[in-house]
C-alpha cells in the first residue's frame, strides 16, 4: 500500500463513520421533535438519567475514537518512513518561490522534475519566514522553517504534472507561491538534469 | 410584582442618572447589556469583512481588492471574531447577566472589577481601531501572528498584539469574577448538584480563562520585545526557536476554543430541557464533561502543529489526547438528544436555533476527527477544510448558540417579546446559507486549496463561487434575525416573567429584573430541571 492509499483509506474510514453518526443524530433529533411535539404529547415523561446507557455511549465513542487514532497514526507512519533508496532533493523556500537543488548542484526555480518509479525525499528549509511545502496529489505537507531541515517523501508512481502550493501564510504573494512537479521518464529526467541551469 | 422598578429605572450604586448610571454602574445586568452593544458592533464589522473576503474569492484573480488589503482584512476578521466576539460573547453578555441570578444572588463578587473589565474590553477594541489608522496600517499576519513573519513585518503588529493583550486581561478578570461568585455568592441552600448547567459551563470556562490567558499575554509581550529589542528568543540565527512561539501561542489559543464553545454548550443545555418540558438527561454527566473538556482541552494544543517539524513522538501524543477530548463532547450531544425523548416539545425560535446548533456543531466535531488523525491532517492542515471545520464549531456552534441565547433571554433582558415568524425565517435562511457557505469549503480543502489564499488555481473556482453565494444568503438571514429583535422594542409586546415555562431562577423574577434581582428570597429547588408542575403554572400565565 502506498502512503497515498493509506491516507485515503483513513479519510474514508473517518468520514464514513462520521457520516453515519451525523445521519443517526439528525434522524433521531427530527423524529423526537415531530413525534413528541406538544400537541401530540402534552404530558412529558420524567426521565433524568440511565447509567447503563450513559456508560455505553461513553465507552463506544472512546473505542471508535481510539480506532481512528490508530488508523490515522498508521497512515502517518507511511508518510514518515522513507525507503532507503530514495533520491534526495534539497528544497529551499523563500518569499515567494521554491528552489530545488539536485545532487549535481543543478538548481531549478519553481519546477521540480523527478524520474518516474522512484521514491523522492525532499529536505526542506526556509531562508526567511515559515512556508509550507504542500503537494496535494501525494498528500504531503511540511513546513519550511529557517534553522531546521524538515522532510517529506513521495513515490513518483505515474508520469504527469502536479501542483505544489505554499500552505503556511508567508506574506503578500503567499497564494502566488506555486511550483510545478513534473514526473517524467528516466531518460528525459537524465537529459534535463545534465542540462546547465539557465 | 410590577410595583418593584426594574434595573433600568434604578441605578447601582444608587443616585446615578442618565449616562452615568450606565458608565459608572456596578450592576452586572447593565454591564451585560453594555457588552451586548459592544459585541454586536464588532460582530457586524467582522461579518462585513468576511463577506468582502468571500466576494473577492468568488472569481479568480482580482475581483474587488488587492492582495495587501485582502491579507489585512482576513487578519482583522480573525482578530475581531476571536477576541471581540467569540470569546466574550456568551460569558460577558449572558454570563454577566444571568450567572448571579441563576445562583440566587444580587451581583458578582467584585462588581467594580466587573466594570473595570468592561473598560479594558473597550480600550482593547479602541486600540485595534487606532492601529488601523496609525503607522503602516493593520497587520497582515493572520490572527496567529506566527514568527518570524510577525517580527519582520513592518506593519502595526505591536499595537495590535497589545490590544489583544488588554482584551485577554478583560477576559481573565471576568473569569475571576465568575469563579469567586460561584463559590462565595451562591445561595447557601444551593448545593453543587443544584446549579444550572449554564452556570456550570461558565464556571469551567472561567478556570480556563484564568489559567490559559496569562500564557498568551506573555507570548504577546515577547513578540513586542522581540520587535523592539531583537532578543532572539524565536530567532534561529541567535539560537532561538520559531516553533517555541507556536507552542506558546496554541497553549492558550487551543484552550481558547473551549472558552468559546463551552458557554455555548451551556446555553443549549438550558434551552433543550425547557422546550422539551423535561429534565436534562444525565445532568451529572454534562457537568463532568464540561470539567473534562476544560482540563483535557488544555493538553491538546500541538495538534495545530503536525506539519510544523516537531517530533513524531509529539505528533503521536497530541493526536491521542485529541481523540480523547472528543468523547465528552459526544456525550453532551447524546444527552441533548436523549432529553427530547418522550418530552413535550414546543417549537420556538430559541429551540429551533438550538437544534441547528446540535447539527452544525456535530459536523464541526466530526470533521475535527479528520484533523485529529495524524495521517489525514497532513493533507488538510492549513487548507480550506480547516477553515470550514472551525467555522462549523465557532460559528455554527458558538455563533448559533449566541443567537439562540439572544432569542431565549431577550424577553427577560428587555421585557418585550419579538415576532416568531420573522425569527424563524431569519434562522432558516442563516442555516441554509451556512451550509452553502461552508460545505463547498470542506470540499475545496479536500481537493487541496490552502487557506489565506488571495487567489487560487483554476480548478477551485466553482467551489469558491458557491461559498460566496452562500455567504450572502447567510448574512441576509442574520440581518432578518437582528432586525426582528430590534423591532420588538417598537411593537413593545410585554413579556411575562416566565414566557417559556423555565425552571431556573431567572424565570422566577420579573422581566426585566429589579436591580437586586430578587424581591423575595428565592426558592431553591432540589433539582434545577424539575418540570413537575410547570404545565399548570404556564396555563395560569394565560398561555
Amino acid at each position: 500500500m502506498t502512503p497515498v492509499q493509506g491516507v485515503d483509506r483513513t479519510f474514508w474510514y473517518i468520514l464514513g463513520i462520521s457520516i453515519i453518526l451525523l445521519f443517526g443524530i439528525t434522524v433521531m433529533m427530527v423524529c423526537f421533535v415531530v413525534k413528541y411535539r406538544r400537541s401530540k404529547n402534552p404530558v412529558p415523561s420524567d426521565i433524568r438519567d440511565n447509567y447503563k446507557l450513559e456508560i455505553v455511549w461513553t465507552i463506544i465513542p472512546t473505542l471508535i475514537a481510539l480506532s481512528m487514532f490508530y488508523v490515522g497514526w498508521q497512515s502517518y507512519l507511511g508518510l514518515r518512513t522513507v525507503p532507503k533508496d530514495a533520491m534526495q532533493i534539497e528544497v529551499s523556500a523563500q518569499m515567494y518561490s521554491w528552489i530545488f537543488i539536485y545532487a549535481n548542484e543543478k538548481e531549478s526555480e519553481n519546477e521540480l522534475v523527478v524520474p518516474v518509479g522512484k521514491a523522492i525525499k525532499l529536505n526542506i528549509k526556509s531562508i526567511d519566514v515559515i512556508h509550507g511545502f504542500y503537494l496535494p496529489a501525494f498528500r504531503i505537507k511540511v513546513d519550511a522553517v529557517r534553522g531546521m531541515t524538515n522532510y517529506a517523501w513521495f513515490f513518483a508512481d505515474r508520469v504527469g504534472e502536479y501542483s505544489i502550493q505554499c500552505s503556511q501564510y508567508c506574506g503578500v504573494n503567499h497564494s502566488a507561491m506555486v511550483a510545478k512537479l513534473r514526473i517524467v521518464p528516466q531518460e528525459e529526467f537524465d537529459a534535463w538534469l545534465a542540462k546547465e541551469s539557465d | 410584582m410590577t410595583s418593584t422598578p426594574s434595573f433600568y429605572h434604578q441605578s447601582a450604586p444608587p443616585g446615578l442618572t442618565g449616562i452615568k448610571a450606565w458608565l459608572l454602574t456596578h450592576d452586572h445586568k447593565r454591564l451585560g447589556l453594555m457588552y451586548l452593544g459592544a459585541v454586536l458592533f464588532w460582530f457586524t464589522i467582522a461579518m462585513v469583512l468576511g463577506l468582502l473576503l468571500r466576494t473577492e474569492l468568488m472569481s479568480q484573480g482580482r475581483t474587488i481588492m488587492g492582495p495587501g488589503l485582502y491579507n489585512s482584512f482576513f487578519t482583522l476578521h480573525g482578530v475581531i471574531m476571536v477576541f471581540l466576539f467569540a470569546i466574550p460573547a456568551i460569558p460577558a453578555i449572558f454570563g454577566n447577566f444571568f450567572l448571579p441570578i441563576q445562583l440566587g444572588t444580587d451581583d458578582v463578587f467584585f462588581p467594580r472589577l466587573n466594570l473595570f473589565s468592561w473598560y479594558l474590553f473597550m480600550i482593547g477594541g479602541l486600540l485595534a481601531i487606532v492601529s488601523l489608522f496609525v503607522g503602516d496600517g493593520f497587520p497582515d499576519t493572520g490572527w496567529t501572528f506566527y514568527v518570524p513573519f510577525s517580527i519582520q513585518n513592518s506593519k502595526n503588529v505591536g499595537l495590535t498584539v497589545t490590544a489583544a493583550f488588554i482584551l485577554g486581561m478583560s477576559s481573565m478578570l471576568t473569569g475571576l469574577n465568575f469563579v469567586t461568585t460561584f463559590h462565595r455568592m451562591r445561595d447557601k441552600r444551593m448545593g453543587l448538584m443544584q446549579i444550572p448547567l449554564f452556570t456550570w459551563s461558565l464556571y469551567s470556562t472561567a478556570w480556563v480563562q484564568i489559567l490559559a490567558t496569562p500564557v498568551i499575554g506573555i507570548t504577546f509581550i515577547l513578540v513586542v520585545l522581540e520587535r523592539l529589542l531583537s532578543i532572539g528568543l524565536f530567532d534561529p540565527d541567535k539560537g532561538g526557536d520559531p516553533l517555541l512561539y507556536q507552542h506558546l501561542f496554541w497553549m492558550y489559543s487551543h484552550p481558547a476554543v473551549y472558552i468559546m464553545i463551552l458557554p455555548g454548550m451551556g446555553v443549549i443545555s438550558e434551552i433543550i430541557p425547557v422546550f422539551s418540558r423535561k429534565s436534562i438527561f444525565g445532568y451529572k454527566a454534562i457537568v463532568w464533561s464540561s470539567m473534562a473538556i476544560a482540563i483535557a482541552g488544555s493538553l491538546v494544543w500541538a495538534h495545530h502543529m503536525y506539519t510544523s517539524g516537531m517530533s513524531d513522538v509529539s505528533v503521536f501524543v497530541f493526536s491521542l489526547l485529541t481523540f480523547l477530548v472528543a468523547v465528552p463532547s459526544a456525550v453532551k450531544v447524546f444527552s441533548w438528544i436523549a432529553t427530547m425523548y418522550k418530552g413535550s416539545i414546543e417549537m420556538t425560535p430559541p429551540f429551533l436555533l438550538a437544534l441547528m446548533f446540535i447539527y452544525l456543531f456535530s459536523v464541526g466535531g466530526l470533521t475535527g476527527l479528520v484533523l485529529g488523525a495524524a495521517g489525514t491532517d497532513i493533507h488538510v492542515h492549513d487548507t480550506h477544510f480547516v477553515v470550514a471545520h472551525f467555522h462549523f464549531v465557532m460559528f455554527g456552534g458558538t455563533g448559533f448558540a449566541f443567537f439562540a441565547a439572544l432569542h431565549y433571554w431577550w424577553p427577560k433582558m428587555f421585557g418585550v417579546m419579538y415576532t416568531f415568524r420573522a425569527a424563524y425565517w431569519g434562522a432558516v435562511l442563516a442555516a441554509i446559507g451556512f451550509m452553502f457557505h461552508y460545505v463547498p469549503m470542506l470540499i475545496l480543502g479536500l481537493q487541496g486549496m490552502p487557506r489565506r489564499y488571495y487567489d487560487y488555481l483554476p480548478q477551485y473556482e466553482t467551489g469558491n463561487f458557491l461559498a460566496g453565494f452562500g455567504a450572502y444568503i447567510m448574512v441576509f438571514g442574520i440581518i432578518i434575525m437582528f432586525v426582528n429583535l430590534l423591532m420588538s422594542f417598537r411593537k413593545g409586546v410585554p413579556a411575562p416573567a416566565d414566557p417559556w415555562g423555565g425552571t431556573t431562577l431567572e424565570w422566577k423574577v420579573p422581566s426585566p429584573p429589579p436591580v437586586h434581582n430578587f424581591i423575595d428570597k428565592p426558592q431553591i429547588m432540589d433539582f434545577p430541571y424539575d418540570f413537575k408542575g410547570v404545565g399548570e403554572q404556564s396555563q395560569k400565565n394565560g398561555r
